[in-house]
């Protein structure tokens, strides 16, 4: 069976080699692309939706549609990992290991003994073992806020400059990751909960629909950003700008939840008890 | 394009795809995974990609490798065959 696949790829593989020398070279102006699709975008996409960056044009504007079920898919993945990986139980009944914050000494405290919680001298730790290390706790907390500011700033400057929606969602989930390993799940739990993050990335998705069918309704097509314009109080162009911002926004809230989402079901296999 | 950084990185990505195939342990699986999205996010760069480049140095390397590490982590770290 081995040998077989093996065989199945390496023909695969030089079929793929074989074909190879019949695309068009790296930037070659003579390509069909390049001379009927390109030239299109380049030209008029300034004139058409005032976003310098071609890139979100076409992402948000031209191709509005591909976008949106992009968003989609993300949703329905992280919806899909909830699905397989989410355990609903509880109280989990195995022992709980608390530290004193103030001597470092663990407690140990077995089933049905009294727990406590709610008491800021003791901290409760995961069941394998994580030492307490400030240096890390302190760089990452001062470094998360960045990373937000960082990641918002990719969401709202992806007219001008490369980023957009989902970098921005992608950089703004990762420091919610990093705070949730770098101090514990439970304390990004507090921050960001479960319920919030599946509402959020719900949410996402409706922005990007919703204004979709806002322009359905003010006598476009769908996703026909110029049509804001009486609401935005701008002309046509500058409403597709706009327009361009409100989807991103949408995508990075969707996959900023679904992010973090993910990584709650699989660092905890779905308990969303004890993390990384 | 500079052929010989150009050239380096090729083969640091093939390095990288067959090592992430071949190696036993899971984890260096995905470490060498993440080394791959980089190698990769380095070439759509240096091809003037740089929204893709972008994408794939936040989700490929940035995101993916701690979702690796977080099912690894979970599961085993050994594979079977």
């Amino acid at each position: 069976m081995r040998k077989l696949a093996l065989i199945t790829v390496l023909l695969m593989g030089g079929l793929l080699f074989y074909g190879t020398p019949d695309f068009p070279s790296w930037g070659d102006p003579q390509s069909p692309a390049s001379l009927h699709v390109s030239p299109y975008y380049i030209e008029h996409s300034v004139e058409d939706t005032a976003v310098p960056n071609i890139v979100t044009a076409i992402l948000a504007d031209y191709r509005g549609y591909d976008t949106m079920f992009e968003t989609a898919v993300i949703f329905s993945a992280g919806i899909a990992c909830l699905f397989l990986l989410r355990v609903y139980r509880h109280k989990s009944a195995r022992t709980r290991l608390y530290r004193h914050n103030l001597t470092g000494v663990t407690l140990r405290i077995a089933k049905g003994g009294k727990l406590p919680e709610g008491s800021a001298e003791f901290e409760r730790i995961d069941s394998h073992w994580v030492p307490y290390d400030m240096i890390i706790r302190v760089t990452s907390r001062l470094t998360v806020p960045f990373v937000q500011l960082f990641a918002l700033y990719v969401i709202a400057h992806g007219h001008h400059s490369p980023g957009g929606g989902f970098q921005g969602g992608v950089i703004f989930g990762a420091a919610i990751i990093l705070y949730a390993i770098s101090n514990d799940l439970r304390g990004a739990f507090r921050r960001l909960s479960e319920k919030a993050a599946l509402l959020a990335s719900a949410a996402g998705v409706l922005i990007y629909v919703g204004t979709g069918l806002l322009c359905l309704l003010l006598g476009g097509s769908f996703l026909d950003y110029s049509k804001l314009a009486g609401i935005l109080h701008v002309d046509a162009i500058m409403a597709r700008s706009h327009g361009i911002l409100i989807v991103e926004i949408g995508v990075g809230l969707a996959v900023m939840a679904v992010m973090v989402s993910l990584y709650y079901n699989l660092s905890s296999a779905g308990r969303h008890d004890e993390g990384l | 394009m500079i052929w010989p950084v150009d050239l380096i990185i090729m083969v640091l990505v093939m390095i990288c795809g067959i090592g992430a195939i071949m190696v036993r342990d899971l984890l260096g699986a995905a470490i060498l995974f993440g080394a791959y999205s980089f190698m990769m996010c380095l070439l759509w760069a240096i091809m003037g990609a740089v929204d893709v480049a972008f994408t794939e140095a936040s989700v490929g390397a940035g995101v993916s490798a701690v979702f690796f590490v977080a099912a690894v982590f979970r599961t085993s770290r050994r594979t079977k065959d």
